[in-house]
């Protein structure tokens, strides 16, 4: 009997730290947000938000704190690479999952996702040594020949841009997106194509008419995604998107500083001016706010999609 | 030729077109680490820590980032196993499969996983200063813990929930607790899997460098001691690019090369357990 209640007790007491542990995960996120926020506190009370978020004059020194050139930045760089890894990933996935044979696809899968686990350190040497010579000596002198109008135009000769970032940014994430979508596109039920197939439809008309409707919801939830890991980037963005302070972008060609990268930059001297850790910490609890958000959008869509099914 | 046959050998060459592209962006970062790496690759680079004027070009080697970066991750990965295996069997085997709470708390690990390590490396910084430790490897090892046990969490999860639920209906009925069915006989049955989801967590923990960069600082010594900064590869490749001197940029470029070895090799290990360990398992 003595054995049975050891037994029994050694479940109970599992079973409540498990719960514990489980209600640490849900309140994980309101303690990093909150973490954030008492740090950054005071220099939310020193300024007004709307100049913190919206102005671009930033001279610690001076106590002047907008954020508003490195969120520009920072979405400007994520809206390039999101462009370009879009088209990219959905036809990749499209194929993996639709078109390729599938030993093929058993070794392709795996080589995409190695893709994801390389560093982005490792990426940002490959966008200095690759991606910043390609732009300087072909993109840049290119575009500004033939296309001088707004988003080519640029003073910035280095290849050292807003572009660049946004390729180097588009190899990383899409091996994310492509991957999401291929599961999804892959689970639509077989019956339906069957349907498509036996009214007479191609191939590709049977892709675009019954997979792509099927999944339009879900590829919306993995290119959010796909936008709120490119946000997030740090050291690839840091090494090649020029990071010269100051000015909203107004080319692809322009240097950006987008926020991760301000913060990555400040480490070591924000202890030496008064509310400059403040206002560094307000930047993290920016893009943690905007992360966190597009997380929760992307994520209930997927959820929902996955009960729907079930 | 008919309009329809057109239309599907054009998006058929754009996706080949667009496969080739992602592919070829992985065998080209590959090969240029390759070739640049190689070239300043000696034994000096992993056996000796810099040296007196490293970063001028004099002698030395990265050996402090490497053992860095392996104790770190090492000691990070295991953090994150006391907290990830725990709630993922809380996930499977204590919660009802429709339950209200197991939804939540997957939700809410997604979401963390979606966090930038910045982020995680900011709130480690107010950790730091809240229970006043310094930079340091334990800082660190906290931080990065923090940043690979979402992930490490749902892969754990996700291998769990392909063990049959009559295995653990079988051992239920015999008369087990859920604790014993756990830890004597799903734990076992998914422990390939396991160890997969951990390798590709621990790969992720030593690759990311945002986060320790407040954290767990950097030092030019070997680790030594838990309260003390601690070198890690990917800020070694970071700090030798940024100087101006070639020979020390072709070492960064060394030091990377060993970064990405050390990544593939576990990516590719984690894969192996994955696969050839499960043939054992009752399907």
């Amino acid at each position: 009997m003595a054995e049975l209640t050891l037994r029994l007790w050694k479940d109970q007491v599992s079973h409540r730290l498990m719960i514990l542990m489980g209600l640490m995960v849900l309140f994980l996120g309101f303690f990093i947000g909150g973490g954030l926020l008492a740090r950054a506190l005071p220099v939310l009370q020193h300024h007004h938000w709307d100049q913190l978020l919206f102005s671009s004059q930033w001279h610690p020194t001076q106590g002047q704190f907008g954020l508003g050139a490195f969120i520009a930045g920072t979405l400007w760089v994520t809206f390039v690479a999101i462009l370009i890894a879009v088209p990219l990933s959905v036809l990749t996935a499209m194929f993996l999952s639709e078109y390729c044979p599938s030993p093929v696809r058993l070794w392709l899968k795996p080589g995409i996702e190695l893709l994801a686990g390389i560093s982005p350190v490792v990426y940002g040497v490959w966008g200095m040594l690759v991606i910043v010579p390609l732009v300087r000596d072909y993109l840049m002198p290119f575009f500004s020949e033939h296309f001088p109008f707004f988003p080519f135009v640029s003073e910035n000769y280095t290849g050292f841009s807003a572009l660049t970032a946004g390729i180097v940014l588009a190899v990383m994430v899409s091996p994310l997106i492509i991957s999401l979508l291929e599961e999804i596109m892959h689970s639509v039920s077989f019956g339906m194509r069957e349907v498509a197939l036996a009214l007479g439809a191609t191939k590709w008309q049977m892709v675009k008419t019954v997979v792509l409707r099927k999944v339009s919801p879900g590829m919306v939830a993995a290119i959010i995604l796909g936008f709120s890991r490119a946000m997030g980037e740090t050291m690839a963005v840091l090494m090649v998107a020029g990071c010269a302070m100051g000015i909203f972008p107004h080319s692809l060609f322009d240097t950006a500083y987008p926020l991760p990268a301000l913060i990555a930059n400040t480490y070591g001297e924000m202890m030496s001016v008064p509310l400059y850790d403040a206002a560094i910490l307000l930047a993290a609890l920016v893009l943690f706010i905007l992360t966190v958000a597009f997380n929760m959008i992307a994520w209930g869509i997927l959820l929902y999609l996955e009960n729907r099914e079930a | 030729m008919d309009k329809r046959k057109i239309e599907e050998n054009f998006f058929k060459l754009l996706m080949i077109f667009s496969t080739l592209t992602v592919l070829g962006s992985l065998a080209f970062i590959l090969l240029t680490i390759l070739w640049k790496g190689i070239p300043a690759l000696s034994w000096e680079m992993v056996t000796q820590s810099p040296k007196g004027g490293y970063y001028i070009g004099k002698a030395g080697g990265v050996l402090n980032a490497i053992l860095g970066s392996l104790i770190l991750g090492i000691g990070s990965t295991l953090l994150a196993i006391v907290l990830s295996l725990p709630i993922a069997f809380y996930l499977n085997l204590y919660l009802q499969k429709k339950s209200r709470l197991a939804l939540a708390i997957r939700f809410a690990l997604d979401v963390l996983w979606g966090i930038p390590s910045i982020v995680y490396g900011a709130f480690g910084f107010t950790l730091m200063l809240w229970l006043k430790i310094p930079a340091s490897l334990l800082a660190g090892m906290i931080t990065i813990a923090l940043l690979i046990f979402p992930i490490m969490t749902r892969g754990i999860d996700e291998v769990l929930k392909m063990i049959s639920s009559e295995l653990k209906e079988a051992t239920l009925a015999l008369g087990s607790t859920r604790w014993e069915t756990a830890t004597k006989v799903i734990f076992r049955q998914a422990l390939p899997g396991i160890i997969t989801a951990v390798l590709l967590a621990f790969g992720r923990g030593i690759s990311d460098a945002a986060a320790v960069l407040f954290t767990a600082g950097f030092t030019d010594s070997l680790p030594h001691s838990l309260w003390k900064p601690v070198a890690t590869l990917p800020l070694a490749v970071f700090f030798q690019l940024g100087t101006p001197f070639a020979e020390v940029q072709a070492r960064g470029y060394a030091a990377a090369l060993i970064l990405t070895a050390m990544v593939l090799l576990l990516n590719i290990l984690a894969r192996i357990i994955g696969s050839r360990f499960s043939r054992h398992i009752i399907k």
